[in-house]
């Protein structure tokens, strides 16, 4: 299996109806068990009370918002450097999900920071980086609506997203510079020792196995619809000319 | 290249107040401001620095789309793309064009209208060499962003929506680099890291362009 099959859209088309019911399966279900199992069955943290639970909406989404905008640049390397069609119809199809991603994250951040910092909004550096790539997201998103013709459109916008990585990185690191954080560090990596205490750590990664899962079946879902808005726009331009 | 650099400035210079509409653009934003926060002098002082940037910000945005609209639809970017000067060359000088015409009138003019927001007197020296630094970065990026947009009918909200967030390492340093300047801080690492993002601009964003460019005229 290698992904340069997939350039061909009825491949593509053929290997997604099966596997997306199992993907969105498994994605109902890691979030269901992950976010009960979070809500009901950990003990309350000794600081922040309940507010802690939020956590398990709050780091998969951020994870995956950033982790969206990765993939789209991989996806347009991908188009640029290959003429992959299905690739760039998956960087458009995961850009709004990438943009909900980071809407559910700021969102929730919201939500916890009233009680726990007494405010909903800080100036911090990765709130305010989130709050730049919500920016860069609806750009590219436009960028997609403006351009009409479908080649020219994922040319550019791969193009964009391309420089708007380097600028989204170089934004990151110049908000650092200019005001410190409030935000606590990383929940996860991998070369610490102990990040979050183990009980709220397996629904985490439950939770962000989840919604990894439930981005790749939209991403795969809009991608199927992408194809089809194109096939059908072939029709109709058959149609008119017969 | 330098022709065309030439020959954009000129008709920049008789196509009406090409130095003219930016500048008084700016001047304009810099007078509004104390109407909209009020006249407290120490207030006005503080916000100065993140004023000046925001208005050079704006006064950039709004001559970027004449950069490459009117050779596209006159037919001279066909022109200038089939020519030896790779597109790449002219894509840097259309952005120094464009600098030379806004940026650099700006870089001379704010410091005399510092008096206005009430800037601490040892910041007009590094309002002056951010902006020196820094507008030429701002440029840079906007040609990358008319170049995106050129082949769209009503480009010009979307260029204002791709651009404005290229801006913000620009606008960080810079306005960082004068507020540090005001306050009597030590400000060169700002001016350094604003120098590096505008090097970098120059360096990556004429192919990105040309690039685009390219794609636009296919």
């Amino acid at each position: 299996m290698s992904i340069w099959e997939y350039a061909n859209p009825k491949k593509f088309m053929a290997w997604t109806a099966p596997v997306l019911p199992v993907v969105f399966g498994g994605a109902a279900l890691c979030l269901i068990v992950g976010l009960v199992w979070g809500f009901f069955f950990t003990p309350d943290d000794y600081r922040q009370g309940s507010t802690v639970k939020i956590i398990y909406l709050h780091v998969p989404a951020a994870f995956f918002a950033i982790n969206a905008w990765i993939m789209m640049l991989v996806a347009s390397l991908i188009w640029v450097i290959r003429r992959h069609h299905v690739s760039a119809l998956a960087a458009r199809a995961a850009a709004p999900v990438g943009l909900t991603m980071t809407l559910i994250a700021l969102f929730t951040g919201a939500i916890w920071g009233q009680p726990m910092w007494g405010t909903y909004w800080a100036w911090d550096p990765r709130l305010t980086s989130f709050l730049i790539l919500f920016l860069f997201y609806l750009g590219y998103i436009a960028l997609w609506e403006a351009i009409e013709d479908p080649d020219t459109a994922a040319d550019l916008t791969s193009v964009l997203c391309m420089v708007g990585s380097i600028f989204a990185i170089l934004s990151r690191y110049a908000v650092n510079f200019w005001n410190q954080g409030l935000h606590q560090g990383a929940s996860l990596s991998l070369d610490k020792e102990e990040n979050v205490s183990n009980v709220f750590w397996q629904p985490l990664v439950i939770c962000i196995v989840g919604f990894g899962l439930l981005f790749i079946g939209l991403v795969l879902l809009r991608t199927r619809t992408e194809i089809r808005v194109r096939r059908m726009r072939a029709l109709e331009a058959r149609a008119r000319r017969a | 290249m330098i022709a065309l650099l030439w020959r954009d400035l000129r008709l920049a210079m008789r196509a009406g107040g090409g130095f003219g509409l930016g500048l008084a653009f700016f001047l304009i934003v810099v007078v509004l401001v104390p109407l909209g926060v009020g006249p407290q002098t120490e207030l006005l002082s503080r916000i100065a620095p993140g004023i000046f940037w925001i208005a050079s910000l704006l006064a950039a945005l709004l001559s970027l789309d004449r950069i490459f609209a009117l050779d596209f639809d006159d037919g001279s970017l066909a022109l200038l793309a089939t020519s030896p000067l790779p597109l790449e060359g002219a894509a840097l000088a259309k952005a120094i064009a464009h600098w030379i015409t806004t940026g650099l009138p700006l870089t001379i003019v704010a410091p005399a209208l510092g008096f206005l927001l009430a800037l601490a007197p040892e910041a007009y020296k590094y309002l002056l060499m951010s902006l020196l630094l820094g507008t030429p970065a701002l440029s840079m990026i906007g040609t990358f962003g008319a170049a995106l947009t050129v082949g769209l009918r009503r480009g010009g909200l979307l260029l204002s929506l791709l651009v404005l967030p290229l801006y913000v390492p620009t606008l960080i340093y810079g306005a960082e680099a004068v507020r540090r300047g005001a306050q009597g801080l030590d400000a060169s690492g700002a001016l350094i890291l604003l120098g590096v993002i505008t090097a970098g601009c120059f360096a990556v964003l004429p192919f990105a362009t040309a690039a685009t460019l390219r794609i636009n005229l296919r």
